[in-house]
């Protein structure tokens, strides 16, 4: 056959090229901060990881998993035998039949991949990626006619010297598209980056169903607090970034996205890609951040982020829904990156818009973020009679009351928990005074430093008594006291277990020790917490309850760990970046789509967000007040 | 009444670099009025802003010294001075004595020897004494005018700023005081800006000893938290909407006095002075 020294040449120079490539890009990590990592157990864990963790995720779309499992899959086993056949020239006629099979898979893989980009939904990426599939086509397609032969069904040379140069020209083209594209940055970027992510992912207890949400601490000696430059991001969280195939689903469930704020998490990532590997965003074809056009935006590997790359309203516009991360398949940690940036806005600039400064300042001064003086803290409960630890030292439980004691309404939902309480005979009792702000909004507002003061000073609190469990109604503080403590809290929290009170509640009627009528009222939803629900997995404790009084839950569409948040994370209600709507509106409109007349709550911030929410609209009520409204309350209650 | 120009540094981009202008802010240590904390003070983080303001415009931001005169050992105080420096300072200088101590020698000898062009302060402490003594005694020490409780620094040409001061009900008095002299800055000025935790933690806490008497007229005194004065009800007899709003809003009209424009200032300086000899102020 003619030019049969060229195929061969053409594979070997786009591996060798591909291998340079990858050296490169390696480099580009390579310039993020020391982090360590198991790399044999990694590596080993990786094929697993893809095949469950990451698949699960793909799994939720059903015409895309098995697109990506044919291509994919028929990808990987191609190569690897176009390697043996094409280029080392093993001329097996067992092997040319599997290879075929397996550029068959890929092809009609391809072929979806081809329809799904038709008439691509406004998630999806543009620009490089309409041409993936053409290439995914051409790869296969044309190694295809090219291994007939070795399986015997053409003659060898059969088609002449210009069939052979038009494969060429097919096959040139799929190989730079996947291997070149690989590692130059190319669509096919995610599949390196995706499987090294996945091997070196910083959260590695994530993967086999494990849930790994805590903010990690900063060092406060450091010579910059926080993010500045892509550099400082740690070398495995840029190689994250790098993985990210634009798929658009963390853009589909944020929420301020659909609000209309300056953010978009996808964007966002492919901002650090280009802060990451320098250059600006001309290049990037999927949404804008909404109202910010794109081609603005310029970044390099040693400049100052929130300088020309990001701007901080984007920054300071996400909720920490974790909404992005619960649905990326490439298991990408957007709100580590976008808190790490804030660090260095709040921490190093003192930047922390509207009434940011403001609420630190109260938190440094008063433990509370409103000022109020701490030795008002217990003013709530002035007519409960709650027992306190300083006095009995030693209980069962510790109601861990939260910032809601200073706050009207919240004290609602504290003193039907406290109701609740009494009516099981609880052994429990309050911190009183000696209990600060758990320090969750400081640290999503970027100030470790106050985060890491106040947990210390409550950590030495805790230390001084007794208990075996802490309950608290506010998931922030929930999240904090049970994911992010156990940092400076030199395995105190080993013993003590750390419960929401829906999930305590839960366990309280299960074991008959609160008595309930069946609820009388009309529909009702349940809206997930952000930080009871993706944060702590905690979906079905709240159900149930609601189920033990007979309601029927009007399931919203997004709910569980598609929740959508109620706005009032992260410090979003604090820093306040306008958009077009608000994100507590939206989630009203999911409500009422549900009929529903009623909102069940596990959460003091949500009910405060979906309040805010004008009239007419459906009540809302934490479960804890719903409960105490069927509490058959014991009609002696003698205890001394 | 004059609009408010509290962001006519803003506007007009305040530009100083021609000016070798040296400024001081002097701070105390601030006291949270519900938790008792040390803190920031309101007013002297204030009297930083302005200061950063101004020695920004002069495109150096050296020519801004922070000084406090007191204990900066003590960690609760140590913490408070650094929350002035992390608004961006890179140093903030401490004429350390005890925390017993009088301020007043110690800052004087310190401003007398380096002779800076503006010392702004706050109108009073937040803590101890918080008599407001601080600007007028400092004054005296070094023969310099005093201006109270000024709101903005708008303008610095030949030797002379034109300064806006805060008066009751949002108003302000345009004033043109000749260099050097030292300033009182009221609520009405700036918010400073935000305290960083990294520039805080990593500024330099610049010790000076100093010579100090301990100021035995306050040690005798103790301590009581204020209480809280009853007000005086106004009893508004009002009929319209109209009425009520301009009572509300009305200056307090002093009973007496005159105001004294087209006289020469000459006789405006005798009727001053009479009116002081009069009220048993000068003897
Ligand atoms: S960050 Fe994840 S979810 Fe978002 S576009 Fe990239 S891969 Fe998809
Ligand atoms: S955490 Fe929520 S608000 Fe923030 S980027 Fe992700 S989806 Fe958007």
């Amino acid at each position: 056959m003619a030019f049969e020294w060229l195929n061969p040449l053409l594979i070997a120079t786009a591996l060798l090229l591909a291998v340079v490539g990858a050296v490169r890009r390696v480099n580009l990590w390579r310039a993020g901060q020391p982090e360590s990592v198991d790399f044999v157990a990694g590596l080993i864990a990786m094929p697993g990881r893809y095949l469950h963790d990451l698949h699960d995720i793909v799994e939720r779309d059903k015409y895309m998993s098995k697109t990506h499992a044919a291509t994919g899959g028929g990808f990987v086993l191609s190569l690897l035998m176009i390697i043996l056949v094409h280029l080392l020239g093993i001329n097996n006629q067992v092997l040319g039949w599997a290879l075929l099979a397996s550029l068959a898979l890929m092809f009609v893989g391809a072929v979806f991949v081809f329809k799904r980009r038709l008439n691509p939904p406004s998630r999806l990426s543009k620009g490089p990626w309409m041409r993936l599939p053409k290439s995914l086509l051409a790869f296969s397609g044309a190694f295809f006619i090219l291994t007939l032969p070795v399986a015997g069904v053409l003659p060898e040379g059969a088609g002449g010297a210009l069939l052979t140069i038009v494969l060429s020209i097919f096959i040139a083209m799929g190989l730079s598209e996947m291997l070149l594209g690989m590692t130059w940055g190319g669509p096919m970027k995610h599949a390196f980056a995706g499987a090294l992510h996945l091997a070196f992912h910083r959260r590695p207890e994530r993967f086999g169903g494990g849930r790994s949400t805590g903010l990690k601490p900063v060092a406060l000696d450091q010579r910059v607090l926080g993010v500045q430059k892509p550099e400082d991001f740690k070398w495995n969280q840029l190689l994250g970034f790098d993985a990210c195939v634009q798929c658009g689903k963390c853009e589909a469930v944020c929420p301020a996205f659909a609000a209309g704020q300056p953010l978009n998490p996808k964007k966002l990532i492919q901002d650090m890609v280009v802060g990451m590997a320098g250059g600006s965003d001309a290049q990037y074809a999927g949404s804008p951040y909404p109202g910010k056009d794109v081609g603005q935006a310029n970044g390099g590997p040693l400049l100052t982020m929130t300088e020309g790359l990001i701007d901080p309203e984007t920054l300071w516009s996400c909720t920490t829904c974790r909404a992005c991360v619960e649905e990326c398949p490439m298991m990408i940690e957007h709100v580590d990156a976008i808190v790490d940036m804030r660090r260095f806005l709040t921490m190093e600039k003192g930047s922390t818009p509207n009434k940011g400064a403001e609420v630190l300042d109260n938190l440094i001064a008063t433990d509370n973020p409103n000022g109020h003086a701490p030795t008002s803290r217990m003013n709530w409960a002035a007519d409960q009679n709650l027992p306190l630890l300083s006095d009995v030292k030693e209980t069962d439980v510790v109601f861990w009351v939260s910032d809601g004691a200073f706050d009207m309404r919240s004290q609602r939902i504290l003193r039907a928990f406290v109701k609740l309480l009494k009516a099981a005979n609880v052994d429990f009792a309050v911190l009183g005074d000696e209990e600060l702000d758990s320090g969750d909004v400081a640290r999503r507002l970027g100030d470790d430093a106050t985060f890491q003061s106040l947990a210390k000073r409550n950590i030495a609190t805790l230390r001084q008594y007794k208990f075996k469990r802490i309950v608290t109604t506010d998931p922030h503080a929930y999240h904090c006291l049970r994911n992010e403590y156990a940092d400076f809290a030199d395995g105190l929290f080993d013993t003590i277990e750390v419960l929401h009170h829906t999930t305590y509640l839960n366990e309280l009627v299960q074991a008959g020790k609160l008595k309930l009528n069946s609820y009388k009222g009309g529909t009702v939803t349940y809206h997930d917490p952000c930080y009871l629900g993706r944060y702590n997995g905690e979906y079905e404790a709240p159900r149930e309850l609601l189920r033990s009084l007979g309601i029927k839950i009007a399931e919203m569409e997004r709910s569980g760990f598609r929740s959508r948040c109620c706005g009032g994370g992260g410090g979003a209600p604090i820093t306040d970046i306008p958009g077009e709507r608000r994100i507590a509106d939206m989630r009203m409109d999911d409500v009422q789509t549900t009929g529903a007349e009623l909102i069940a709550v596990g959460c003091q911030q949500c009910t405060a967000m979906l309040e805010g929410v004008v009239e007419p609209r459906p009540q809302v009520k934490d479960i804890a007040e719903i409960l105490v409204e069927s509490l058959v309350e014991p009609l002696v209650q003698e205890r001394h | 009444m004059q609009p408010d120009s509290s962001t006519a540094l803003d506007d007009k981009g305040l530009d100083l670099t021609e000016l070798d202008l040296k400024i001081v802010s002097l701070i105390s240590i601030g006291k949270h009025p519900t938790s008792g904390r040390a803190r920031r003070a309101e007013q002297d983080g204030r009297a930083v802003e302005l200061g950063m303001v101004l020695a920004e415009a002069t495109g150096d931001k050296q020519n801004l010294t922070v000084i406090h005169a007191g204990d900066s050992q003590l960690e609760a105080q140590q913490a408070a001075l650094r929350s002035y420096a992390g608004m961006g300072l890179g140093a903030v200088r401490v004429l350390q004595m005890r925390d017993s101590a009088d301020a007043i020698n110690p800052l004087s000898e310190y401003l007398y020897k380096h002779a800076p062009d503006i010392i702004l302060t706050g109108v009073h402490a937040e803590s101890g004494e918080s008599s407001g003594m601080v600007p007028y005694l400092l004054g005296e020490a070094l023969g310099w005018p005093v201006v109270p409780r000024i709101a903005n620094i708008v303008s610095i040409k030949n030797g002379v700023a034109e300064i806006l001061q805060a008066l009751p009900r949002g108003q302000r008095r345009a004033l043109a005081v000749r260099l050097p002299f030292i300033a009182s800055v009221d609520n009405a000025a700036p918010a400073p800006r935000q305290s960083a935790f990294g520039p805080a933690s990593r500024a330099l806490m610049d010790q000076k000893v100093s010579q100090s008497d301990v100021d035995g007229v306050r040690n005798a005194w103790s301590e009581l938290p204020a209480r809280k004065r009853p007000k005086r009800l106004k009893v508004v007899k009002a009929k319209t909407g109209a009425a009520r709003l301009k009572a509300a809003t009305a200056k307090p009209q002093g009973a007496g006095g005159k105001v004294m424009k087209e006289q020469s200032a000459a006789e405006q300086a005798q009727a001053i002075f009479d009116l002081l000899l009069e009220e048993g102020v000068l003897r």
